[in-house]
Formats: C-alpha cells, structure tokens, sequence
C-alpha cells in the first residue's frame, strides 16, 4: 500500500504499527497476569444426565423444541415425526449424516452433494444435522462446517426449519468446555434457539433471518 | 509534502467520521428531555433490558471472577497490541485472508469502496458494525455509487428513516413498536399494508424484505466482536441470522475491526462469549455466533479482506488509565444502566458512541480542541454514580475515565473560563482555615436571602441551574466549627 | 477510641446538623472526638469537576492536618471518605508526588464513612437511639459503588427504637446530584431528581435520611420547592437522637432555622 494514500511517504501499515508501538510503550508495555478464576469446568460431567437435563432446559428456554430419545435407534422415528407435523416434504442432508436416523423418514432428502444452489435450499423446508458439542449452561450447540455431518454453513442457514440431532457424548455444561473441544480452523457456528431478535423496545422474540424453527433431538438415557 | 512522524504517540492520527456532533450535551439533551415519546421509549426498554441482564447475570456464580479475567485479558491485549495485531495478520494470511491497514476513518472507507469495486457490485449487504459507523462507511459508498443495505432489523429501522443510530446494541432503541411499524409501512415497497405493531409481525416484515436481497448478494461487510490473534479467527456476535446470512451467502467479505478488538488466543473467547451475551440481551447466549479463519474453500466467501483501523485508537493507547476505553466489548450495559443515557438518550452524545463508555471514548478518539469542541462536554454528561462500572463485564473504571477526561478538557482551556475563576478562588478560599472561615462568614450574609426559611433564587449563571427546580436552605446561624468552638471549648 | 471528625466543608458551613449529630453520637457512645480546627475541604468538587492540579494543595492540606490527628478519622459523608480513599492518592500521584500519595493511602485506610465505623470499626448496631418517624433511606452513589457500605446503614436504621423504615424504590438510581453536574447539566440533573422525588413521596414517608449531606441537599431542594412537606435529615441525626433528647425531623430544610 506504498503510495497509496496522498501525501504519506509510508504504508498505513507502517505507521499505525509505529504509532501503536509508541503509543503501547508511552501507555505503559507491562502484561498483567489473567487470574483464571473462573469456573473451567461445569456443575455437571460431560456427557450426564444433568448435564443433558439442564440442556433440555436452557432450550427448551430459548424456544427450540425438545425430543429425547434413550438411543440412537429412536432417532429416524422423531425426525419422521418431527418433519411430518411441520408439513417437511423435502429436506436437506450434510454429505455425512448417519444413514440411520433417516430410515423412517419419508420426506424427500436432497443430499448436499454437490452442493445446492442457494436458490435450490430456499425452497427445500428443512434441514437435519447434527453438532459438534452442546453448551448445558446456555442452551447452546455448535456446528463445524468442516464436520460431515453438519454441513456448509449456509445449508442450516437458508432451510426455515432446523432439526438437529445431539448425541449426549457431545453435551457439556460450559462455554470453556466447548471451546476446549472445538477446532478454530474451520467454520463454526453457535446457535441458541431459533434465530430472534431484541431490537423492538428490547423485548426478545423468536423468527427472523435464520431458521424459524429449531428441533433438537437429545439422545442419552434420563 | 511532509514525511510522517514516526513513534510520536501525540500525534494525533486524523481521525475522521461520526465521533463528534455538532452541539454539547446539555444543548442536545435539552430537547430529549422534553420528547415525553422518547422518553417513554427509553425507560421502557433499559428498564425490560436491566431486569433480563439482572437476571442472567444472577445466574452465574463466577461472575465476578469471569469480569476479572476478562479485565486482565484486555489489559494484556492492550500492552501487547502490535505485535499481536502482527500476529493476527500472519494468521489470516496464511488462511487465505487478505489483511489491509487504515491510518483513519477516510483511508478505511477508500479501501472498502475500491474492494467493492473490483468486484463489480453496486449493492453489499452489511451486519451491523460499529466501526464502520464510525467512519461513516455507508456514505461514502453511496457516494461512489454502491448502495449499502443495513440487515440488522434495528439498523434498518435507523436507516429507513434517515436517522442515527443511539445505541450500541439497539440502534434504534429510541423508537417503539407503533413508530416501527409507520416507518416499515412507509418505507418498505412490499410490505403488507394491514401490518401490525406486533414485533414478531414486524420481524417477519423484516424478513421478507431482506430475503432476496440476501440471497443474490455478492458482497457482504461486516465488524468483528473478537478477532483471535493465535488462530486468525474473527468472530461476529449477533442475533437475528442476518449476520450469518452476510458471512456465509456472499462470495466475497470484508470485515473492518478497531484494532482494539483482538485476543489473544481460540481459549480466551471462554472469558468473553460468557460476559458478552448476558451483559448485553441479557440471554445465556445469543442465538448465533460465527466463527471463521480465513478463507475455507467450499464454505461460505472465497475471497476475504480484514481491513484493521486506528482512527485514533493509538492516542487512546497511550494513556496508562485511558487506554481502558479501549477494553469495550460494545455490550452497551453501561448505557442501560446509566440514569443520564436513560433520560438524554443516545443522540445527545453527537458520538456514535453514546452513554458512560462513549463520553469518554468519543473525547479520546478525537482529542479535545479547545473549550468549545463539543466532545469536552461528554465527560460532564454524568454525576459519576458509578452504576456503569459496576455494570462493565470487563470492569472499565469509567468514573475514574471520567474525571480524568474532564482533567483534560481542563487542560484544552486556551483562556480561563467563568467555570475556572470560580474554582480557582474556591480552592483559594479552602486552601487554609483562615480563609475557609472568612468565605464561611460571608456565605451566613446568605441568611439575608433566606428569611422565609427557604432561599429560592440567588443571583449569577450556576444558581439559576440550581434554582430552577431546587430550594436551598439559607445558612445556619452557627457554622459547625464555631458550635464546636462554643461547646467544646475550641481546639 | 479517640475518632478525628473530618465536619466537611459543606457540613461546617451550611448543615452543622450533621457532624454535630456525629459528635454527639460518638461521644454518647463513650469516644473522645477531636476536631482538627485547621480542616477546611477534602477537595472532591475540585477532583470531581476535573480541576486535578488545583486539589492537589487541599488534599495536602487534608493529609497533613489529619495524619496525627487520631488512630481512626471519620466523615458524615460517603463521596468526601469515597473521595479520599480513592482520588487523594491519584490526585497526589498526577501531581508527581509519590510521598503525598503513600501519606494519603496511609490515611485512607484509617478514614471511614460513619456507618461503617459504628458497625466495622467500633461494632454497634444498635446505638440506642428513639426517633418515632416514618423514614426512607437513600443510599447515596458513593456509599453504595465507592465504598460497599452495603446494608449497614439500613441495620443501624432498623435497631432504632420507635422508626418505621420504609424501602424506596429504585432506591439505588442517582438522585441527579453529582456535584456540579446538578449545574452543568442542570436540566439531566432535575430529570433524575423528579423520578427520586416521586420514588420517595410514593413511600408516604416523613423522612428521608441519607449518609451524604450533598445528596440531602439536593433531594431536599426539590422537595422544599413542591412543598411537599418531607423532610430530609442525615444518617447521623437520626442516629443522635434519643429519648432523652430527640430530635425533631427539621433539618435540612427548615422553616425554624
């Protein structure tokens, strides 16, 4: 960027690096240790049933729907119930997701392989995946686009209808616990209930750009 | 020509763009405090938000500890910031990332413009971004032909209307349900005419209106909540999917960050992605945050540029105690708790940066001109109750900020002012007991004013402020220390 | 103990009220009280106002006059003790002058707001006091986020004999005051005064007591100005009164006087 700005013999990125670095040593250059306090670990081991009943909870809070099945034999049939109460004739499909939870399921699956125009995810009605790890404390879970069985970022994005699938190995009570397991790398994307928003007088409600509808399925004994 | 001045931390880096207005506070705030509509609007939404945020807040019993850690963290953030800046740069680089520097708001908006540019659109969907309100960004691309649609539903009420944002999280938090549903109906070219003031009703509004225009954007710009020196991620907070929508849908993204919005490392984000949401809608958790590095190929934009601002921010930095400004994480807690912002209102500041935070942020920024520059107002706009500290998740002591910033608005006196000859002989008056007993003997000549038991009006500019809606007792007969002298004997 | 009265130059030239009540408790309480005669102000509206370089002089003199004066000081007055526990230092360090600081620091360790040296530092509740009233307490931004008095007054308040304490709402919302804020931006300032006005008058209370003179005078000026028949008197008088010797609810702002 040498020249780039009239007048300036450096770059911007010299000078505001020069700059900084003075303005860092007039300011003072010493690091404070960071007391790390705070909870690291949560109230519940990963992966309990506290940990998944608070996770129901914190969802269920946040208007997502909840299902809990005892195992991953019971999850095609939610997801069949699920996608048929919300009038789902076509859904969309990470490349990875497990063939199993889809056995009962009639609706017509567009696999995302090659990926569909997003035109094309506009008009299918849903989509089913499933998470990385799950956030008990917050109601929260994590997809990573590179995961696949979770999919490109815009396929849980562009579908009205979200139904996500949470093994209860996946579960745990913190934020830093999450983070813990989580590779920055790639893509990820936090979500908590259906999309929503606070800007009209600061009252909270649900359904806007991102899916309206948001299904979780928890599979875990009680 | 002039060359550059290098490593001068008091030369001022030019800052451009919305960090001043045009009126000091008391001016503005005058008609504020007499719209009953906003005040209305106001005290009903810091009042719904303080109660949720209590409550969330209350929730988590290591609060005090997270606020602590996340203090620390920034603190460190700050004594290291270039070379983790250099950092951040090498991250997202070699992720695919194209990184670009800007001296000031202009130079910011010039780089943006020319990006967009390049790729030959005339219209970029935007997330709601501080910074680039900051440099007035929507501006100057709509100068150069480019139109840029705000997608946060209450930036896009703010820019439906033609109106300035005043708030951080809530740009149009000033206006209620019944004055968002006339704007939409006005302004909105499809929208349905039988619209209701429901707020979901309106977000489907929203929703329908910004559909296609996500869906065939090719550009997309946005701000950054916490940038990831170590890894190169940059994350961006929000709410509604609009962000998600600008992230993911796009081919190309360009994302402009104060260059105080970085941490250090992935892990540091556990201290932040806790205090944020719950200081901020007062939720657990915001419905969506998104994370990237760089460029993943078959995801989302393949082409991203990270355009990293100063814009005065180094003038900030080097101030030992100033600097805190810099910590913000743009929760706007402290507006909603502060008693001034709740009256006044977001646009009596001029800044886009309003409340506790920005009236001591907006006079950094810029620096302080003179006694007429409208931001030496902005430290005064407070009476330094002290509820925005207790409510800054990362623990800004912004009474202290305050004070100081006063101090150098103080200093920017080029001649003495009425304000300073009477500090002057007050703290002449005080500065021996001699003296403070002769002032005290003519302050009891006030007894003259107070017959009727009440004084109600003494003459001279800061008494006609006081007695517009205050009485004040008249002098006592007996000053404390010639009662003692009386009782106790003297001493 | 021997306890060092620090009246506040507001205090000693226009509410003597208040530092004679605290005399007067502390001395019913069996303490020997001095009051260093050559006190004049702590320098709060100075470092507040941001005039930093012209408090430096009043917070030497401050330090200076009260170093030897007692083991303990203690002011009627949550923004003069919040103002030397938390400014002095700082004031004293802009000025370039370490050893005023240390001075400073030293002293405001043994400086205390009045309740928190009856409940911290002599440990009494319950002072003996009768004061047959209706009374809301406000309490004071300085008292309650600069120095965590926390509930101490209201403990006080509650063990006096024949006082019905009634809770203010928003009690923790500024009144407005803020020193020369309430000028400056006069018209914020009487914005937030008519919501504690209203906040006080909705609990039908006589009184309406506070740890800082300031504030009274604020939130009594507005209440002398509507007529609205409440009075506001100091923590310390209510404190002071006994049965033997009550004190009638006349105080900041008085028809008598």
């Amino acid at each position: 960027m040498v020249g780039a700005h009239p007048g300036r013999l450096v770059s911007a990125r010299e000078e505001v690096l020069a700059r900084l670095r003075a303005a860092r040593d007039a300011g003072g250059a010493t690091s404070p240790d960071v007391p790390r306090e705070y909870r690291r670990t949560g109230s519940h081991p990963p992966g309990s049933a506290a940990a998944v009943a608070r996770l129901d909870e914190t969802l269920t809070d946040y208007r997502a729907t909840v299902h809990r099945v005892a195992d991953e034999d019971g999850v095609s049939a939610v997801i069949a119930r699920v996608l048929e109460d919300a009038g789902a004739t076509t859904f969309v499909a990470p490349p990875g997701l497990p063939a199993r939870w889809l056995a009962e399921v009639t609706a017509r699956v567009r696999p995302d392989a090659p990926p569909l125009p997003v035109a094309e995810l506009d008009r299918v009605d849903a989509v089913v995946t499933g998470a990385a790890v799950a956030i008990a404390d917050t109601g929260t879970f994590v997809l990573d686009a590179r995961a696949p069985d979770q999919g490109r970022r815009a396929i849980t994005l562009v579908p009205d209808h979200h139904v996500c699938v949470l093994r209860a190995d996946a579960v745990v009570s913190s934020v830093p616990e999450a983070l813990a397991r989580l590779d920055p790398d790639g893509p990820l994307t936090f979500v908590s209930g259906p999309s929503a928003t606070s800007d009209i007088e600061l009252d909270r409600v649900e359904g806007v750009h991102g899916p309206r509808r948001l299904d979780v399925v928890l599979v875990g004994p009680r | 020509m002039t060359t550059t001045d290098l490593g001068m931390p008091t030369v001022a880096s030019d800052p451009h763009g919305h960090l001043r207005g045009t009126e000091t506070f008391p001016v503005a705030a005058h008609r504020a405090l007499a719209d009953t509509q906003l005040r209305q609007n106001l005290g009903h939404a810091t009042r719904t938000i303080r109660a949720k945020r209590a409550a969330v807040v209350g929730e988590v019993d290591d609060w005090e500890e997270l606020r602590r850690a996340g203090e620390c963290l920034k603190a460190d953030v700050m004594a290291r910031l270039p070379e983790l800046l250099e950092q951040l740069e090498a991250s997202v680089t070699a992720r695919g990332g194209v990184v670009h520097w800007a001296r000031d708001a202009q130079e910011a908006n010039r780089i943006v413009v020319d990006l967009v540019r390049q790729t030959g659109a005339d219209e970029v969907v935007k997330v709601k971004s501080m910074a680039t309100q900051e440099t007035g960004l929507n501006e100057a691309l709509g100068e150069a032909g480019i139109a840029a649609l705000e997608t946060d539903l209450a930036e896009l009420i703010v820019q439906l209307s033609d109106d300035r944002p005043s708030h951080f999280l809530v740009p149009a938090i000033h206006r209620n349900r019944s004055e968002i549903r006339d704007i939409f109906l006005r302004e909105m070219p499809d929208v349905d005419p039988d619209l209701t003031d429901e707020p979901r009703k309106l977000a489907m509004a929203a929703r329908a209106h910004l559909r296609r225009k996500f869906l065939s954007a090719t550009v997309g710009i946005s701000g950054v909540n916490f940038a990831v020196a170590d890894s190169g991620t940059i994350s961006v907070v929000e709410s509604e999917g609009n962000g998600r929508m600008c992230l993911t849908l796009p081919d190309t993204l360009i994302t402009v960050m104060g260059v105080e919005k970085i941490v250090p490392t992935w892990s540091d984000l556990e201290v932040f992605l806790q205090l944020l949401p719950r200081s901020s809608t007062g939720e657990r958790m915001n419905p969506y945050t998104s994370t990237w590095s760089g460029v993943t190929p078959g995801d989302g934009p393949q082409t991203f540029h990270l355009v990293l601002l100063d814009n005065g921010r180094s003038n900030v930095l080097a101030s030992p105690d100033g600097r805190q400004a810099l910590h913000c994480i743009r929760c706007s807690a402290c507006l909603n708790v502060c008693p001034v912002y709740e009256r006044a209102g977001g646009h009596a500041y001029g800044s886009i940066y309003p409340g506790p935070i920005g009236a001591v942020l907006s006079p950094q920024l810029t620096g302080i001109s003179g006694p007429d520059d409208v931001n030496a107002s902005l430290p005064y706009a407070s009476s330094l109750c002290g509820a925005c500290f207790d409510a800054c998740p990362v623990r800004i002591d912004i009474p202290h900020l305050l004070v100081q910033q006063r101090a150098a608005a103080i200093d920017a006196h080029t001649r003495p002012t009425a304000q300073d000859v009477a500090m002057r002989a007050a703290a002449a008056a005080m500065a021996t007991p001699g003296r403070f007993s002769l002032a005290e003997r003519v302050v009891k000549l006030g007894r003259l004013l107070g017959r009727s038991g009440r004084i109600r009006s003494v003459p001279g500019p800061g008494a006609a402020a006081w007695f517009g809606a205050r009485d004040m007792p008249p002098p006592p007969a007996e000053t404390f220390r010639e009662w003692w002298a009386r009782t106790r004997g003297g001493s | 103990m021997r306890i060092a009265l620090v009246a506040t130059c507001l205090g000693d030239a226009m509410f003597p009220q208040a530092p004679r009540a605290t005399v007067e408790l502390l001395e019913r309480l069996g303490h020997e009280v001095v009051f260093p005669a050559e006190q004049t102000c702590c320098g709060q509206a100075h470092v507040n106002t941001g005039y930093l370089d012209m408090a430096l002089p009043l917070v030497r003199h401050h330090v200076d006059v009260f170093t030897g004066a007692a083991d303990v000081v203690v002011a009627p007055s949550g923004s003069c003790v919040g103002c030397v526990r938390h400014q002095h230092a700082m004031v004293a360090r802009r000025g370039g002058d370490e050893g005023l600081a240390r001075a400073a620091e030293d002293l405001a360790g043994r400086t205390y707001e009045l309740s928190e040296l009856l409940v911290d530092v002599l440990g009494v509740t319950d002072v003996g006091a009768y004061y047959p009233h209706r009374v809301t307490y406000h309490p004071t931004c300085h008292s309650l986020r600069m120095l965590r008095v926390g509930d101490k007054p209201l403990r006080l308040l509650r063990a006096v004999r024949g006082l019905t304490l009634t809770e203010l709402p928003d009690a923790e919302v500024c009144c407005g005051f803020g020193g020369t804020f309430a000028v400056k931006n006069a018209e914020t300032s009487t914005a937030m005064l008519a919501d504690k006005m209203a906040n006080v008058l909705s609990t039908h209370a006589e009184v309406c007591t506070a740890g800082d003179t300031s504030c009274l005078m604020h939130i009594g000026g507005g209440l002398s100005r509507l007529r609205s028949g409440v009075r506001t008197v100091h923590l310390a008088e209510i404190l002071a009164s006994t049965e033997d010797a009550p004190r009638v609810p006349d105080a900041i702002m008085s028809e008598a006087r």
